[in-house]
């Protein structure tokens, strides 16, 4: 029987990384400043995991991709009309909270639950996907916890690549600290693998595709369990100070743009 | 559906089948689809109006917009709001981030407080009198505000909107009822025969030139039974349609400005309430009209809008911004406040006639590219979502009834329901009202003053379209002409524009920055705008005739361009950057040379193209 896998890929939404992000205090507890009028996407982490799942859904015929998804349906509506088009994959949806602040426990809770009523999935053919950071949720153990919830033993964080080897065996490559990589072998799903960024690009907006995905993306909206969880607050916060001095330059090398970067941080700050 | 859509990405070019396909998803898209979506499910979830083209299932509607989300780079406004309000009855504004009930209006005279200002000598004399006489005119903070304004100015029970948030909420309640695809530029209609039958998509994996390159996609062929334009004043399927099918008779789209923004958080202990309304005029020049819009939770909509009667061949939207905002009477307000975003856009101010072919075979146009904007009462937003409306309802009539989408019939089903609509009352009470201001600001005001009076019956008349002046004849008795020629020199050489160092010399003080709220150009782009631009696709702003930029000595391409994406070359050619550009079209009406066969405003071709602003609050 020819290999295929059934990928799972975990993925909420957060404030587009382009907007100025600032934390404030509402009456429903911690949250980011003019959250409802940022736009917002897929985080990018989870990002990279859905398109290395789609990458190997598409080497692997008879493989299938879901992604599920914790967030307010409303805002999933809206990032869906981008994410939709760009790799083929079905929707579970879980209307709650995105918030950075909503306790990870409950999260992972509730994305494993709607993990194991997904109708035909097979557990001897799971991976389990997902950021193995997040941009709203920094402690990034959300994934490790539904792995847990799931009985994934085998578990792989900052992952960069994935290599099925002939005999179905994952070859697995995984960031280090202090700037090394380590390369694991085990012997096939069920596994987690948290990416990092991988080495794929974002791929195109193909409409083509959007329009296969949305046969399940609005009926998944319209049937999302409403999901509640705890936000938890914080003592303190505080945020890096920041310099910006704004040149556009075109027709550098990368070496010149390191020099003057290296330069740049060097320099005494200069007032506004 | 003619094609396997779930099929991989394929160099082939593929054609889907659609009912109805939009292109641009603005308030005019937004008032169709909300009035077409609600005829097309039955209560139990059946299909009221089967698809034509999937029978069995509800109607196929498309919806194809060019900004990377539904939202981006468009505009705040204040709208009486008639046509929303009645979409939406029980409208609830504060369900809608940003939005605000109209609360208070002002028409505020700014005199020059700086002294650079370019008054005729009727405005300097009534400046001298408000200075001698300030209580008299309750003149404080270098302004005056008129006691009065006519009623037709007025936005009385409307609304204050962010249109990015507005877009979305509109988007929000189109759940499954038509698909929305952002980031999706349309390339062109499709046209066989007299007829258009459908929208072609834009290539991907090309390069600047559109040549394919590694990773081309073709754009999909969308067809459809109708076509519905909405795509804006400066649209590339709109002008398509224009060239190919013509335009009415009387046809005129020769006034133009450009509306630059920000949306600030105003400091704490500013007292402007949400709903607050503030119109400026007098200053920096005294063809600049400002607005300054209060959102809920010390928001602020503020800019200027910079019209094509303001001669200055190196006019520029960002620096008169800024000055603007300087002034004594706003700056009070402004002082503290902090950029959350920032963006411009192009708006037709020919209104009525520049409509153009409203309904062919197989397409119909809505919204500020069809002509609809009222000049008079500086109004778009209602009337943009008015003309989707009818089209909706034109379009549940012709299907009910199994009646094709030809010309004759969206005619009658359609371009009537304009005509006797309120949008064609008022667009012709508002036709002749601005074009005074081709004669000078006293004028013009007078001219929209005599038209809002006696119903468009009276006006001051028009003056054939003139050339813009050299810089030498614009700046003369201000800046001398060996100074301009350095100035020419030394900006073209280090490829800036010229206005900067223009409005230098003529004795407009440096803008200092605080980092902000007054920032370069370049950092609104990046803090406000967020500019994006995804590689792959071909440039969209072309310049037509290269020999007709080398021998340009006014280049307002260059001066005007919203987001510095034009600059010079070292041919004489401006060189592009998509990557800066905003897509406010403004290049499109700001060429010198209207004489250049090829192109119907200019040199420019302004086409379909990705990218753009990355904003939602604007």
């Amino acid at each position: 029987m020819p290999l295929s896998f059934h990928i799972v890929v975990c993925g909420s939404l957060v404030p587009d990384p382009l907007q100025t992000l600032e934390v404030s205090v509402g009456p429903a507890g911690p949250g980011l400043k003019n959250e409802l009028m940022m736009p917002a996407v897929l985080d990018p982490w989870a990002s990279h995991a859905l398109y290395e799942a789609a990458h190997l859904a598409a080497q692997f015929p008879g493989s299938k991709v879901w992604l599920v998804s914790l967030s307010p349906k409303a805002k999933l509506q809206q990032v869906m009309m981008t994410v939709a088009q760009k790799v083929p994959f079905e929707l579970i949806a879980l209307d709650g909270s995105a918030s950075g602040f909503t306790d990870a426990t409950e999260t992972a809770l509730a994305l494993s639950e709607a993990i194991q009523s997904i109708p035909g999935l097979d557990r001897s053919k799971l991976l389990l996907f997902g950021g193995w950071e997040s941009a709203s949720r920094g402690a990034g153990v959300t994934l490790q916890i539904v792995g847990e919830q799931l009985g994934l033993l085998d578990q792989f964080q900052g992952v960069d690549e994935l290599t099925v080897d002939a005999d179905g065996s994952l070859r697995v490559l995984e960031r280090l600290e202090g700037g090394q990589q380590q390369v694991s072998v085990c012997e096939g799903p069920p596994a987690l693998l948290g990416w990092a960024t991988g080495s794929l690009p974002e791929p195109r907006n193909n409409p083509q595709i959007g329009m296969a995905n949305m046969r399940t993306v609005m009926p998944a909206l319209q049937r999302a369990k409403p999901t509640a969880t705890t936000i938890t607050d914080f003592s303190s916060i505080t945020l890096p100070e920041q310099r910006r001095t704004t040149r556009i330059v075109k027709d550098w090398s990368a070496d010149q743009v390191a020099e003057d970067i290296v330069a740049w941080l060097g320099s005494p700050p200069q007032n506004p | 559906m003619s094609s396997d859509s779930s099929a991989p990405p394929t160099d082939e070019r593929l054609t889907f089948e659609a009912d109805i396909v939009c292109v641009g998803f603005g308030p005019a898209t937004g008032g169709f689809l909300t009035t077409l979506s609600r005829q097309l499910l039955n209560p139990d979830g059946t299909p009221a109006i089967e698809s034509p083209s999937a029978p069995g299932l509800p109607l196929q509607v498309m919806c194809y917009e060019r900004s990377d989300d539904l939202g981006f780079g468009v505009s705040g406004a204040v709208t009486r709001g008639r046509s929303i309000r009645a979409t939406f009855p029980d409208i609830d504004p504060t369900t809608i981030p940003l939005a605000a009930e109209v609360a208070s209006e002002k028409l505020v005279y700014l005199l020059d407080p700086i002294g650079a200002s370019r008054r005729p000598a009727t405005l300097r004399a009534t400046d001298k009198l408000i200075r001698w006489l300030p209580k008299m005119f309750r003149a404080e903070h270098q302004a005056v505000e008129l006691p009065w304004t006519p009623s037709f100015f007025h936005k009385t029970d409307g609304l204050v909107l962010s249109i990015g948030q507005f877009n979305q909420w509109v988007a929000s309640q189109l759940l499954g009822t038509a698909q929305l695809w952002p980031g999706v530029p349309v390339a062109e209609a499709l046209i066989e025969g007299d007829a258009v039958v459908g929208v072609r998509l834009m290539d991907q994996g090309t390069d600047k030139e559109g040549k394919p390159e590694s990773g081309f996609m073709p754009g999909m062929d969308v067809r459809a039974a109708l076509t519905v334009v909405g795509d804006g004043p400066v649209g590339a399927v709109g002008r398509q349609l224009d060239r190919e099918f013509g335009v009415p008779e009387g046809h005129s789209e020769h006034d133009w400005a450009v509306g630059m923004k920000m949306v600030v958080e105003l400091p704490e202990g500013v007292d402007l309430p949400p709903g607050a309304v503030i119109h400026t005029f007098g200053y920096p020049e005294p063809e600049i009209f400002g607005f300054l819009y209060a959102h809920p939770d010390r928001i602020a909509s503020l800019g200027v809008f910079v019209p094509s009667s303001f001669r200055d061949p190196a006019r520029t939207a960002y620096r008169t911004m800024q000055n603007w905002m300087l002034h004594p009477y706003l700056w009070r307000y402004l002082k503290g406040g902090r950029l959350r975003s920032w963006g411009a856009k192009s708006l037709q101010e020919s209104g009525r006639r520049g409509e153009p072919l409203l309904a062919g075979n197989g397409y119909a146009r809505i919204g500020e590219g069809s002509g609809s904007t009222n000049v008079l009462t500086g109004s778009g937003v209602d009337e943009a979502w008015m003309t989707g409306v009818l089209l909706a309802e034109g379009v549940v009539e012709l299907m009910q009834a199994g009646e094709p989408f030809t010309q004759e019939n969206l005619d009658r089903a359609y371009v009537r329901k304009r005509r006797e609509s309120w949008i064609e009352t008022e667009g012709r009470v508002a036709a002749r009202a601005r074009d005074g201001f081709q004669r000078g600001v006293i004028p013009g005001l007078l001219g929209m003053a005599l038209a809002g009076s006696t119903r468009g019956r009276l006006a001051v008349p028009a003056k054939p379209n003139q050339p813009l002046p050299t810089l030498e004849e614009y700046y003369q008795g201000k800046i001398n002409q060996a100074d301009i020629e350095r100035i020419r020199e030394e900006c073209y050489s280090s490829g800036i524009a010229l206005h900067d160092a223009l409005m230098d010399q003529a004795g407009w003080p440096a803008v200092r920055y605080d980092g902000q709220l007054l920032m370069s150009h370049q950092d609104a782009l990046l803090l406000g705008g967020k500019v994006q631009a995804a590689p792959g696709y071909a440039d969209h702003v072309v310049f037509v005739a290269p020999e007709v930029c080398e021998k340009c000595a006014t280049k307002v391409c260059i001066e005007l361009c919203s987001g510095q994406a034009i600059t010079p070359g070292p041919t004489g050619v401006p060189l592009f950057d998509r990557e800066k550009c905003i897509h406010c079209g403004v290049c499109l009406w700001n060429c010198a040379h209207t004489e250049a066969a090829s192109h119907e405003l200019g040199n420019i071709a302004f086409k379909a193209g990705a990218g753009g602003l990355h904003s939602a609050e604007n």
